[in-house]
This record gives structure tokens, C-alpha cells and sequence, in this order.
């Protein structure tokens, strides 16, 4: 009935092949198939930014990427960052400053939050709101996760400062 | 009972432990949720605004491999008993029966029609594509003023007109009020409908246990025992057999407090099938079918002496509601609101109020975020601006000279809302000194001169929160004003609480492990709070009109404290000593008269759970406590504050850029800061997101035309200033601890303060707007009207 195609990709690490759908998208192969839940559906229309994760290093929308399109990518959902450690300060901060509430919003805002951590450049607050736009959130007003945002970068930015 | 204002944590800015696994993703939200041989739902819903359903062919869709079962309307109204969404104290209110799906006629663009239930989600939408409905078109009816007048459409058979009900304040006195005023003031205003988007939409998973007759329901809710209730009485089954809980739950805002005809049909095929369905609401569903909110046109009139004090007041609202009033809660508060809260913290020396609520073939309307306070602050408060400039007032001078006088006790507004302990002066000073007011003012007036649009809003705002149980109890309606709370000793001296109140985020369970640990000499860190499940947590009302904190916190207070009492009991019993010479602090019993600890908790709870014979004979060591709390003495918890807005309207474009907003509310007793300033910034966003952005559009035909979040424009990031929040702290009486709630304050002001402001942008213009959200059409044509004036 529904056509079907062979995928061989890398999810958080670990090699995994499955016959899936040709209509299903990331996202839902990444929660149905893979029972990574993390990956939320907001609007499944690319406007709202909860289901995004990594693709080869960027971050991008699950719902608007169909699972066979990830033949062969590598790919990271909140799951896999928070195993590895990568994003463990900009975490605590999203904790210590309450930047989530209900937290629906929280793993896309973390990927993308990382995604401009990992350009190591100085920007103003203005810019990581710009830079987080494609994020919605309907709980928190944003500013906490700005804050929480802002300070993750700050204390990278001083950690890779040059030692005299 | 002591309050413990130096009580930590109590006061303090405890982190969530929600929040920590939320972060790594370990959220577990109703989709989340899985069962074995889950079947998934999907619906055929009406595509007309109104429309007879002549005929249904189902028969290629059940053949579609991979379906279990489709369901019409009539087969699940078979299966369900029909509701009204009716209240006992509107008895005038006659909103008809309603099923799960639609039976012959589909009322809104979106009711459900028909449910397949199928092995996947993909499958049971392909076969609900084959359904083949035929339909009889009818007029929609979709302008709530025209379908007032007389000859209009009417959308009921059996009915004269689309009148739901109409509510009357006030007396015919305010004629001789305005008669005697030197300057009337009249604007008509449109309040644009609106709903709260949660990120996570609707979801529900329901299965049923035909040998127990035993529903257990995961649902994405505000309050599991109202669902309890509610499908216990519509499925005819015994309510302790009826189990509803709540996981992680990815925003609510009052859109996940209603009972919905989709999800009542899904726990309808659960009983049915024997097996589990579930069902996730998609954006579109979301969009046609989750409750909307305001919708109002509201002619006001406002009186005043020469001196800017108001003499008079008149409120006259449409409020246009879907076909049905909703259940259980009925689409009455909105605008009962709305007439009551314009400007609710002045003394109005006559008042009448009109509020006509109008069936329409739209989404159905119910209880978003503050319900209709914004609208009456915004009412209010764009008034009082234009009197102060037609009075030449300054706009801080003329609301601090008309605020309701509570220096002689509480005073009953003339709308009759009792204003008892509000903080109204302290709250604007306040304001205009975190505003920098007259610096603002030099700004703005400085970039006059240079062709740019300023404006300065300000706008104070009364809330009634926390109700107690008159308006539902005496409605018949089964929502439940009291919360029960049991906190539970663990033999490691650390506690578990499980409570009839509910949490999306607001951090309710972070604040009950607060004043828990308090009462017990704790860390909040040492205690486990469950809440959301019907089954196992005392019964409650869950989450609405900001309850969680005033009545939610209370009661894990004072179940604390009876636990305390317990334990020093204990204590006492084996010290040899009166319980009332000990204390608990630091997780030890400590002898008052020395300071000493004298056991740990932790020796104390063993000996209760494993060693009771260390006790003399008899005693019965008491474990676990239990309390109920539910606020007798008034209707509801009024409270206060104030919000300033800073904007730049551009007049070519008549795009808003916010520059600057500032929040203070009265807030009572703060049992966690971090928490409630949180709380305030969300309300605001979603405030500033009704104020400019978001709006069902519906066409003359009833036709949703912004059903998708690229159409319908929620807030970002960029578009939303810092929010500078200021805290009045002024706990309510004795009796209890004081705290109120903040859930709504942030909604409840940022509206009237971001329409005073844009208007205060175009004054020299000679422009004004009085309908939200104020887009940049909007604001051109309102530019563009005052030049052609
Ligand atoms: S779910 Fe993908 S952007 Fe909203
Ligand atoms: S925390 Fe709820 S959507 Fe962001």
C-alpha cells in the first residue's frame, strides 16, 4: 500500500537501518521508529521549530524533511546531545534561569540555541532573538531563554579566550 | 498558624526539577505515551460553517486495509450521552444538545463528522480522505451583529433569533450621570478572536477494560477530575473505574480545560474496541476545533467632570460565541468580564452594563488566559487617556485621582467586584518610576521633531482570580473549587506530596515541594511532588483562573504543617516531651528550650514505619496527612497591578516595534520569584500577541482563514522586548498564606497597555484605533482616516 524504501543512517551515534514510508517525515520516524521523543511536532508545517534536530551538523526541521532524505545522513535529537555532554552548561543555564516552561519547545530551542553557540561569535541580545526566531515559544515570554542563551555564550567566549 | 515569611525555601527561587529532565529531552508528553495495539483516530471534519449532512458512505474506507472501524455521528451518539453546555445560574441560557461528532447537522468549519480508527495514524487519514459525505449547505451565520437584527438567519431550529443570553449591570441612572458629565466619551471596540496555540496540541489516549469496566484515559488536560466527571456521566460508567492522567502537558492556557467532542468520540471507540486509541489534534484541527477566545465589539461610553473624574460608565458588548455554549463551563465569564472589569479600579459613580452573547457558526468559545480582563482594561484604560488629553489631565494624574478609595475598608464596585486590599497607588508610582516617565516623555517628544512615533501606554488592571466555589457550584457544574493535598513521610525523612492541583510549566509541583519543605524543615529537593492523576492524587480542581498558587499552594501548606504536627507528636511521644516544645529544622527535631537536635528526621520516620513498639503503648504513629482547602470567604481572590508599554509606530508602514514593557504586579505572598517573574512574562507575550498579531480570520461564509501558524501570527523572539518586572509583595490576610496568583496578570494588562500606547503614537496625527489586533492595515487605515477627516 504505502510505498516503502530502505534507509541506512546515523542516529546519535549508532548505525541504524529500517524500511520506512516514503511519505514519513523525520520526525515521526525519528518518535515512532526510534522512540525518540524528544523531536516534538508543533505545527508540522515548518513554522514552529519544535521538531528540530541536527542533520550533518545542522540543525533543521524534521517535519519538513521526509525520513528517506536522511539516507545515509547523521543525525542528533536532544537525546543524543544530552548523552554526549555537548551541550551540558547551555542546559543547566535553560535550568537555572527557568527557560522553559511546559518544555514542549525546549529540544528544537536547545539545537538551535547550539547551532549558534557553536559559531563562537559575540551577539547581542537582539541577535539571539533574531537567531531564535524560528522558535516558537508560548510559554515563556522568551526572555529567559535569551538570558539563558546569552550566558552560555558568554562563558564560552571567555573560556576560548586566548591566555595572555 | 504562623506564616513563614522567613520560612526557606519559602521565598526563594528554586530551580524546577521538571525543568532539568525536560532538558534532556526526557519529557513525557500524551504522544509520548504508548500501549500496546494502540489503534490511532483520525477525523472528517466539516468543511462548511454550517451544513446538513445528507448522507454518509463509509463503506470504501472500512475496507481500507489497515482500518478497524469508522465511526459516524450517530453510531458514537449511540455509545455517548449528549451534553449541554448550560449553567444553572443562566438559566435563560439554553444552548443545545451536543454529541461527540456531529448527528445531522455540522455546525462549524472543522466539528467533527466521522472518525476512522486505523493501525496508523497515515492509514486512518487516507481512509477518512474516502469517506464520501453528502452535504446540504446552509447559511452560515457569521456576523454577529447583523445576525442580531431581526429577520436575521437563525443558526438553532426552534429558536427566534442567535441571542444565547444576554447579561445586565448596573442602572439606568448612569442616563442622568452622562446627562450631567462635561465631556462623554464614546468608542466602539473590536476585540479580534483569538485562541492560546499550545506547541503541543491536543492528545489523548483513552483504553478501556471491558471485564472492569475500567477507563483509563492519558490526556494532554488541565484538570483530570473534571474528565473524571465528565466521562464517567457521558459513558455511563462508575466513576471510580474512570481514570484520567495527565503527563507532561506541552502548554494549556485554559484551551485544555474544555471537554471536546473529538475526544469524548475516542474514549467512545476505546470502550467500543476493546483496544486503545489515540488521538493528537494536527494544527488544523487545532486551529478549527480547540476553544477561541474574546470576539467582542463593545460600544463604550465614559463620563467625566471638568477634573478628569469619571461620573459615569456604560458597557455594551457583543460577544460572539460559537454554536454551542461550551462544556462544561459554559461561554458566559468572557463577558461577564467584560463588563465587570473596565475599569474595575476607579470609582465609577454609575455604571450599566450590557453583554448580548450571539450563537455563530465559528469555533467554540471558552476560557483562554484572563478570559475577557484584558478587554476590560483595555477599555478602560484608552478612555481614560483620551479624557486626560481632551482635559489636558496628565494621563498618571487622572488615574490616580479616579482610583477606587480603600482607605475606609473594601469598597463593591459599581459593577459589583469587591476591591479589597489592592495596591493601586503603590503599583502605579511604582511603574512611572521604573518607566523613567518624564525621561520617556523628553524622548519622545525629541523624536516628534524628527518625524518618529512614540507612544507611552499605561495601563493598570483588576483580576479576579482563585474562585471559590459559587460560580460552578451553583452553575451545576462539576468543577471542583477545592484542592486536597496529601503529604506523605517517607522512612528516609524525605516527603512525597500528591495533590489535587496541576502543573504545565507554571512550576505548581516546585511550589508545593517549597512550602512542604518548609513546614517540615527540609529542602524543597527532598520532596516528590505527583500531581495530574485522577486515581491516585486527592481530588482538585487542576489549573484555571490562577488557582494553582492561592489554593494549590495553601493546601500543601497546611497539609505540611498537619504533617509537622504529627511527626512532632511522635517526636514527643518518645522525648517524653510536650510536642509543642520542638520544632523541625534541617531535617532534625530540635528542642526549642535548647537548640539541640534531639533525632533526625529520618530516625523519627523509621521508628513511625518499622520500630513503632520503641512508642509508648497505644500511640498510633501518623504518617501521612491530609487537607482540603477552598476559599469560603469570597467568590474570588481580586487583585492588581500595572503595565507600561514603550513603541514605535512606523506611519508608512504601520508596523509596531516595542521597545520597552514593564510589569508591576501585586502579587501578594512570593513563594518562588524566579517562578512568578516567569509567569508575568509569558502572560504579557501571549497579551502582546492578542494586542498585534493574532486573529482567527474567518470569512463572511464562516470560513477559517488563518489556520495555519504562518497565517495565524503568534509572537517571536525578535518582535518582543525585555520585560522589566517588578514585584509588589503584600501577602492577603491571615488566615492563609497569602500568595495570589500571577498566571493571568501578565495577559491582563499587556493588551490595554500596547493599545494606549500605539495610540498615544498617533495623536498628532489626530488617529486613533480601537480594535486588536492592531495590525500594520490597520494602523495605516486608521492614519489615513484621520488625515481625510
Ligand atoms: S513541527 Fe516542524 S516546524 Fe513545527
Ligand atoms: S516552554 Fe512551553 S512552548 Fe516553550
Amino acid at each position: 500500500m504505502d510505498d516503502v524504501f530502505d534507509i541506512t543512517l546515523t542516529v546519535n551515534g549508532r548505525r541504524v537501518s529500517r524500511r520506512v514510508p516514503v511519505r514519513q517525515h523525520l520526525t515521526d520516524f525519528l518518535r515512532e521508529e526510534l522512540g525518540l521523543t524528544s523531536c516534538h511536532v508543533g505545527c508540522e508545517h515548518g513554522v514552529c521549530g519544535a521538531c528540530t534536530v541536527r542533520v550533518d551538523g545542522a540543525a533543521t526541521r524534521g517535519c519538513l524533511t521526509l525520513a528517506v532524505q536522511a539516507d545515509g545522513a547523521v543525525v542528533e535529537t536532544l537525546e543524543g546531545l544530552s548523552e554526549s555532554g555537548e551541550i551540558v552548561d547551555l542546559q543547566a543555564a535553560f535550568v537555572d534561569r527557568n527557560a522553559l516552561q511546559c518544555g514542549y519547545c525546549t529540544p528544537g530551542m536547545l539545537i538551535t540555541a547550539a547551532e549558534m553557540l557553536d559559531a563562537k561569535q559575540p551577539m547581542s541580545r537582539a541577535d539571539i532573538r533574531t537567531f531564535l526566531s524560528g522558535n516558537y515559544c508560548r510559554c515563556t515570554g522568551y526572555q529567559a531563554i535569551v538570558d539563558a542563551v546569552e550566558t552560555t555564550l558568554t562563558a564560552r567566549l571567555a573560556e576560548q579566550e586566548p591566555s595572555a | 498558624m504562623s506564616i513563614a515569611a522567613t520560612n526557606a525555601p519559602i521565598g526563594q527561587s528554586e530551580r524546577r526539577t521538571k525543568a532539568k529532565r525536560l532538558v534532556t529531552g526526557r519529557g513525557r508528553y500524551t504522544d509520548d505515551v504508548t500501549a500496546r495495539r494502540v489503534l490511532h483516530a483520525a477525523f472528517l471534519t466539516n468543511p462548511f460553517a454550517h451544513a446538513r449532512i445528507l448522507s454518509i458512505e463509509t463503506e470504501e474506507a472500512a475496507g481500507l486495509p489497515g482500518v478497524e472501524r469508522v465511526f459516524t455521528g450517530p453510531d458514537i451518539a449511540d455509545a455517548c450521552n449528549g451534553w449541554t453546555g448550560n449553567h444553572d445560574l443562566f438559566p435563560k441560557l439554553d444552548s443545545p444538545q451536543q454529541y461527540p461528532l456531529a448527528v445531522d447537522v455540522a455546525r462549524w468549519q472543522g466539528e467533527g463528522v466521522a472518525m476512522v480508527v486505523a493501525e496508523t495514524r497515515a492509514i486512518a487519514e487516507d481512509a477518512a480522505a474516502l469517506i464520501d459525505v453528502t452535504w446540504e449547505e446552509l447559511p452560515a451565520v457569521a456576523d454577529p451583529v447583523a445576525n442580531l437584527e431581526p429577520g436575521a438567519t437563525v443558526l438553532h431550529p426552534g429558536k427566534s433569533d442567535n441571542l444565547a443570553l444576554e447579561l445586565r449591570l448596573g442602572t439606568d441612572a448612569v442616563d442622568a450621570a452622562f446627562e450631567r458629565s462635561t465631556l462623554v466619551l464614546e468608542e466602539s471596540f473590536r476585540f479580534g478572536r483569538h485562541t492560546g496555540v499550545p506547541l503541543e496540541t491536543r492528545a489523548i489516549l483513552a483504553e478501556f477494560d471491558p471485564s472492569e469496566q475500567r477507563l483509563v484515559i492519558h490526556q494532554s488536560h488541565q484538570a483530570p477530575h473534571q474528565q473524571q466527571e465528565l466521562f464517567a456521566r457521558l459513558l455511563d460508567l462508575d466513576e471510580q473505574n474512570v481514570r484520567i492522567v495527565c503527563p507532561d502537558v506541552g502548554g494549556a492556557f485554559g484551551i485544555k480545560l474544555q471537554f471536546s467532542g473529538d475526544e469524548a468520540a475516542v474514549a467512545v471507540a476505546a470502550r467500543i474496541l476493546g483496544r486503545p486509541v489515540k488521538f493528537v489534534a494536527d494544527r488544523l484541527e487545532s486551529f478549527t476545533s480547540d476553544i477561541h477566545a474574546r470576539d467582542h465589539q463593545v460600544s463604550a461610553r465614559m463620563g467625566f467632570a471638568v477634573d478628569g473624574k469619571i461620573t459615569a460608565l456604560e458597557v455594551d458588548d457583543i460577544y460572539a460565541i460559537g454554536p454551542y455554549s461550551i462544556y462544561p463551563r459554559a461561554s458566559i465569564m468572557e463577558g461577564n468580564h467584560v463588563m465587570q472589569l473596565t475599569a474595575a479600579s476607579y470609582t465609577v459613580p454609575a455604571f450599566r452594563g450590557r453583554s448580548r452573547i450571539v450563537y455563530q457558526n465559528k469555533g467554540l468559545m471558552g476560557h483562554y488566559r484572563a478570559v475577557g480582563q484584558p478587554l476590560g482594561c483595555a477599555i478602560g484604560e484608552v478612555l481614560l487617556d483620551r479624557a486626560a488629553r481632551k482635559l489636558g489631565v496628565d494621563p498618571v494624574e487622572i488615574r490616580r485621582q479616579n482610583y477606587a478609595d480603600l482607605s475606609a475598608g473594601p469598597v463593591t464596585s459599581s459593577a459589583g467586584v469587591a476591591l479589597e486590599g489592592l495596591v493601586l497607588h503603590e503599583c502605579l508610582d511604582t511603574l512611572v518610576e521604573r518607566m523613567d516617565l518624564p525621561e520617556l516623555r523628553a524622548e519622545q517628544t525629541r523624536l516628534r521633531s524628527q518625524g518618529r512615533y512614540r507612544g507611552i501606554g499605561i495601563a493598570g488592571f483588576i483580576e479576579q482570580t482563585g474562585p471559590g466555589p459559587n460560580y460552578y457550584g451553583k452553575g451545576g457544574i462539576p468543577v471542583s473549587a477545592q484542592d486536597g493535598c496529601v503529604v506523605r513521610l517517607e522512612p528516609s525523612g524525605k516527603a512525597r506530596v500528591f495533590s489535587g492541583a496541576t502543573d504545565q510549566g507554571q512550576g505548581a509541583d516546585t511550589a508545593a515541594a517549597q512550602v512542604v519543605a518548609a513546614a517540615l524543615g527540609i529542602q524543597a529537593d527532598d520532596v516528590r511532588v505527583t500531581l495530574g492523576d485522577s486515581e491516585v492524587c486527592p481530588y482538585g480542581g487542576g489549573a484555571f483562573a490562577s488557582r494553582g498558587t492561592s489554593i494549590g499552594v495553601e493546601v500543601a501548606w497546611r497539609a505540611g504543617r498537619r504533617l509537622r504536627s504529627q511527626i512532632l507528636e511522635l517526636a514527643g511521644a518518645l522525648l517524653q516531651c510536650d510536642a509543642e516544645a520542638l520544632d523541625l529544622r534541617d531535617g532534625q527535631v530540635i528542642e526549642l528550650a535548647t537548640s539541640q537536635a534531639r533525632f533526625s528526621l529520618e530516625d523519627v520516620a523509621r521508628i513511625g514505619h518499622f520500630r513503632p513498639y520503641e512508642l509508648p503503648e497505644g500511640f498510633q504513629p501518623m504518617m501521612s496527612a491530609v487537607e482540603h482547602y477552598v476559599p469560603r470567604d469570597k467568590p474570588t481572590v481580586v487583585g492588581n497591578g500595572i503595565q507600561g508599554s514603550y513603541l514605535e509606530v512606523d506611519v508608512e508602514t504601520g508596523i509596531v516595534s516595542l521597545l520597552n514593557h514593564w510589569v508591576v504586579p501585586d502579587c501578594g505572598f512570593v513563594i518562588n520569584p524566579l517562578l512568578l517573574d516567569e509567569q508575568i512574562r509569558g502572560g504579557v507575550v501571549q497579551g502582546i500577541g492578542g494586542a498585534l498579531f493574532e486573529e482567527l480570520v474567518y470569512d463572511d461564509q464562516g470560513q477559517l482563514l488563518t489556520a495555519t501558524m504562518a497565517d495565524y501570527l503568534t509572537p517571536m523572539a525578535a518582535e518582543i522586548p525585555d520585560i522589566d518586572v517588578t514585584r509588589i509583595e503584600k501577602p492577603m490576610g491571615d488566615k492563609t498564606l497569602g500568595a495570589k496568583g500571577v498566571g493571568e496578570a501578565g495577559t491582563a494588562g499587556a493588551v490595554g497597555a500596547v493599545l494606549c500606547a500605539i495610540n498615544d503614537a498617533l495623536v498628532p496625527l489626530g488617529a486613533g484605533i480601537a480594535q486588536t489586533p492592531c495590525t500594520p492595515a490597520r494602523i495605516l487605515t486608521a492614519i489615513e482616516q484621520a488625515r481625510n477627516e
